[in-house]
């Protein structure tokens, strides 16, 4: 048997009535990476802990077999076995490990990593703690962790995120086992980091044969990691082919859904995205039939809603679960239809005229205070010396690495934080002297919209009082106009209008963003600064969003700042993007110039770790180790050298300045003599 | 940590000074004093104090002096002599009344605080890990029934029955031979055969308040990713819940503990009084009752003082639990 684990009939259920996943086929192939992919929802996770039997009470499988190759040959039955059996255990961390997705999470910040690690060592073999501590170290050596054998006694509050990660795989990978299951291990992390870590898996499949069930949203990714690609949808396989065939070619409506609403960065950046309409339903209402046709652009009526779908297998290891492809493939067109979103982009003003916010020399230091008395030693430079100017009707994209001040900077904008020096101009109002009526009115005409829906919503508040609080707290409105205004702005983020009853806690994700949204627009604010505002949700959801906030612009004649760390998403919204490093703005231009024609090295290497760009392309590959850099260090020259591939000796000297023309500026010393890459311009994953 | 534990010890000091003037200001400032009170009783029995003996009382006392000096010939004492004052009633200095008493106060009050700890904690786990299992409901139960109790009532049942079933008798911590002699093996055997009824009477309540913090504790980190991943890596269901869950939840729990010297030394007053144990509890409200000021000024400094040292022993301990404190506030 080529497959390490064979997947048969495989049943899941919930609470004892609801089956989250109603019998599932699958098999994963021995020495291949296979990708599960998915929006949030469809069963990827639950499965995985399926196989290692560790289903969090009150779900369990109550059905079907997965079978598992021993190393002896055998065959164990794990659905057969109970799950606190000393065999389970042996399997568990010693056949088939395991890493998570939050590894803050998932490793206790009580224990240091080094006794986590050793611990699934010593729960396999029998070694000494001396020995367990030895291959503890060489293990996190071996994933590229800096200084293993001081980060052994490390806490996971004391490591970067990709460190813990690399922990996290480290204490996976001990005990080499057959299987390793990785459950979005890099979507926590920073595009550069992910790169990293994303490599460091490839490497270590490829030099162990090991068979990694890898899940992910994120078909960028994919592309970068796969060998076979299986698509769930509620529990269910609907698609499965080789990575190639699978992103070139794709076979079932979801399939080519998610592929189409994932930014592209081939061609027309801007090209509107289309995005699958609704959302994953909850298993308890899966729809009769096939489980996708409610949001299924081919579904026919007189099938698909009731008769159940069966595989159909296309050749050279491509299946598809569709009824358009089955016994009754011709009763189908299988045309797709263009999405009907009107780019907005198109004819908009460029950056001219006078700006609607000028920032000159901004800057916002935090304290940093230590020793016996607290007192203040030093400052992280947040925001170090900013100016920017953003006009009017403009989507300005705002990019970095997490810690580069890029949140700093749009919550100092908007008043979180009161800035140290510098000069903020919003229309015609001086910020950090507005006083009074003044001031009531740039929290009425800047407004903000954060990353978590969940955090960001008063859990108490009614959906109205949320939307409505800004216009109660400043100027005189009736409660009638107040109303009117809320029911028009549901409306708007579409919303049903007989939702301002109800309670955060009744909507989705995508829902609570939209409600995040309205009440950011309910003063009739020019500017809104969005922090994230996209990167929490699902890739289908995540571009529902990006669409109407579009639309919106158009119609509200909006600016926008949209802060980011995804580069996708930058491309598709932003007139312009600015990149950030290290507190400071490092190229600044319009978003082809950015993204065609990177001036600055550390634009170059943010463009080369979007995943599912380089795949499999052969030569070296521009690569970013370590992370941004302490801004609370003194700093001389520039602050990008250290991690800089193309660095001289005046880098560390000189402290380069912002400049340029025709409206695309960087900060690098070098920029006129070297050719940096822009992102990939033709082979990209996602075909048309 | 070192620097941790040095701030925290600093940060005690301006919190004793507050305290040790405000339990000598809520005794010295109400009207009336010891003396008011002495002539009081000899009007009670039908005698006149002349005010010229209850001036020349208040001199000798010291009562007629500024209330700030009073504080500070006090607390100086306390502070440089361990010279808590002198007990008008006992005719006594306080230190002589109280230290024995408070030696048999932390007695029984450790006691009784192992004796929470041996049975909450480990029911608290099996609660959590078995909840809505029948064990976990009796726990419940008899949780809630210990919280609604009153503890005096508790200890005149569990008296009456040791006496009436048993034919033991409880009262007190020592028998009547022992109570005024010297400390010998006789008397400590003695005082072991009567510390375990008080020390499960004041233990009832506090048991099942430490049962429901576990068991809600326990909840709350039982799911956590950490538990799967741990339980991923193969180890034992016994073995992961002690190390990790158990662990866990014991943070917010030993931070809640910080009062629990004062719950069981004023707390247990009632309960003293019933069972005629010799402890702090009984003396205390005589203090008061009697304003018998230096006593009580003195006593309600010790509480205090306790309160202090508990949240700083629990503060130390969280620390010493926990890397996050350690590492992040050192």
């Amino acid at each position: 048997m080529e497959n390490l684990v064979e997947i048969r009939d495989l049943r899941i259920t919930f609470a004892g009535a609801i089956d989250v996943v109603p019998g599932l086929d699958l098999n994963i192939p021995a020495g291949k990476t296979l990708c599960l992919v998915g929006e949030s929802g469809c069963g990827k996770s639950v499965t995985a802990k399926a196989i290692l039997q560790v289903i969090d009470h009150p779900g369990r499988v109550s059905g079907g077999s997965i079978n598992l190759r021993r190393p002896d040959g055998s065959v164990l039955d794990i659905a057969k076995e109970k799950p606190t059996s000393s065999v389970m255990r042996q399997v568990r961390g010693g056949d088939i490990a395991m890493i998570h997705q939050e590894p803050m999470s998932f490793l206790s910040p009580l224990y240091t990593i080094g006794n986590q690690i050793s611990e699934a060592l010593m729960l396999h073999r029998q070694v000494s703690e001396t020995e367990a501590r030895a291959e503890g170290i060489k293990m996190l050596e071996e994933v590229g962790m800096p200084d293993p054998a001081r980060r052994y006694d490390s806490y996971t509050f004391q490591l970067s995120g990709g460190q813990r990660q690399r922990a996290m795989i480290a204490m996976a990978l001990i005990n080499k086992p057959r299987l390793l299951i990785a459950d979005e291990p890099t979507t926590a992390l920073d595009v550069t980091t992910q790169a990293n870590i994303l490599d460091l898996l490839g490497e270590l499949q490829r030099e162990t044969g090991m068979v990694v069930l890898f899940i992910t949203h994120d078909l960028g990714v994919v592309a970068e990691i796969a060998d076979e690609v299986a698509v769930m949808y509620l529990g269910r396989i609907v698609e499965r082919a080789p990575v190639k065939e699978l992103l070139e070619n794709p076979k079932h409506p979801y399939t080519k859904g998610l592929l189409a609403s994932m930014p592209r960065l081939d061609g027309d950046f801007k090209a509107p995205l289309k995005a699958i309409p609704g959302m994953v339903p909850p298993p308890a209402l899966r729809p009769a039939g096939c489980s996708f046709h409610p949001r299924c652009e081919w579904a026919r009526k007189d099938m698909c809603g009731h008769v159940a779908v069966l595989d159909t297998d296309l050749g050279q290891g491509h299946m598809v679960a569709c009824h358009a492809y089955g016994p009754q493939a011709h009763k189908f067109d299988r045309v797709s239809r263009v999405s009907e979103v009107v780019s907005p982009v198109q004819g908009r003003a460029r950056a001219a005229g006078k700006p609607l916010l000028s920032i000159k020399n901004l800057h916002k230091h935090f304290p940093i205070r230590a020793g016996f008395f607290h007192r203040q030693v030093g400052a992280v430079r947040a925001v170090n010396d900013i100016s920017l100017d953003v006009f009017p009707g403009e989507t300005l994209g705002l990019v970095g690495e997490s810690g580069c001040g890029k949140s700093t900077l749009g919550q100092t904008l908007v008043g979180l934080h009161r800035a140290d020096s510098g000069a903020v101009q919003f229309d015609n109002v001086d910020v950090r002297a507005a006083r009074g009526e003044n001031a009531k009115k740039l929290r009425t005409d800047i407004r903000m919209v954060f990353q978590d829906p969940t955090g960001s919503l008063n859990p108490r508040m009614r959906v109205r009082d949320i939307i409505g609080e800004v216009l109660q707290v400043n100027g005189n409105h009736s409660r009638a106009e107040i109303e009117d205004k809320v029911q028009d702005l549901l409306a708007r983020v579409g919303l049903s209008p007989d939702y301002a009853e109800r309670y955060p806690h009744a909507f989705s994700g995508g829902q609570r963003q939209r409600i995040a949204i309205a009440r950011a627009l309910a003063s009739d604010p020019k500017l809104v600064i969005a922090d994230e505002a996209v990167s929490a949700l699902d890739v289908s959801v995540q571009t529902q969003i990006i669409n109407m906030m579009k639309a919106l612009q158009a119609e509200m004649g909006l600016t926008y700042i949209f802060v980011s760390h995804d580069l996708g998403v930058i491309a598709n919204i932003s007139d312009r993007v600015a990149v950030m490093y290290a507190g400071r703005i490092v190229e600044l231009g319009e978003t082809d110039q950015i993204f065609r024609n990177p001036r600055h090295p550390y634009t170059e290497a943010l463009l080369a770790a979007i995943p599912g760009r380089g795949a499999r392309k052969s030569g070296p590959r521009i690569r970013l180790t370590g992370h941004v850099p302490d801004t609370s260090a003194p700093l001389q020259g520039c602050a990008f050298a250290d991690r800089c591939p193309y660095a001289l000796e005046a880098c560390r000297r000189i402290q380069p300045t912002l400049k340029g023309a025709a409206g695309h500026l960087d900060a690098c010393i070098r920029s006129d003599e070297l050719r940096m890459q822009p992102v990939a311009p033709k082979h990209t994953t996602v075909p048309a | 940590m070192g620097s941790f534990m040095i701030r925290r010890i600093l940060y005690a000091i301006p919190a004793l000074i507050a305290v040790s003037l405000i339990s000598f200001l809520v005794i010295a400032i109400p009207p009336g004093d010891y003396v008011t009170r002495l002539a009081e009783m000899s009007a009670a029995a039908g005698d006149v104090m002349p005010i010229a003996e209850q001036e020349a009382l208040r001199k000798a006392y010291g009562l007629d002096l500024p209330v700030m000096v009073q504080y500070w010939n006090w607390i100086s004492g306390v502070v440089l002599r361990g010279d808590f004052g002198f007990s008008f009633s006992f005719n006594l200095p306080v230190k002589d009344v109280i230290w024995p008493r408070l030696g048999l106060t932390i007695v029984l009050s450790v006691a009784s605080l192992l004796f929470i700890w041996v049975v909450a904690i480990p029911i608290g786990i099996y609660s959590a890990v078995r909840r809505y299992s029948a064990g976990d409901y009796l726990a419940t139960f008899l949780g809630f029934l210990g919280l609604a109790v009153p503890n005096f009532l508790l200890a005149l049942a569990a008296m009456y029955i040791a006496f009436a079933w048993f034919g033991v008798n409880v009262g007190g911590l020592f028998s009547p031979e022992y109570v005024e002699a010297p400390w010998s093996w006789g008397r400590f055997v003695d005082l072991l055969g009567h510390l375990w009824l008080p020390m499960i009477v004041l233990g009832t309540a506090g048991t099942a308040s430490v049962i429901r913090v576990i068991r809600a504790n326990l909840l709350d980190e039982l799911h956590k990713p950490y538990v799967t991943a741990a339980r991923a890596k193969g180890k034992g269901e016994f073995a992961l819940l002690m190390k990790y869950p158990v662990r866990h939840a014991l943070n917010p729990f030993v931070s809640g503990q910080n009062d629990i010297f004062v719950d069981i030394v004023s707390g247990g007053t009632i309960v003293a009084i019933v069972m005629g144990l010799q402890t702090t509890g009984p003396l205390l409200l005589d203090a008061l009752r009697t304003q018998d000021m230096y006593m009580a000024s003195s006593f309600i400094l010790m509480l205090s003082v306790l309160v202090v040292i508990g949240t700083l022993l629990s503060d130390l301990l969280l620390a010493w639990l926990d890397p996050r404190i350690r590492y992040q506030q050192g």
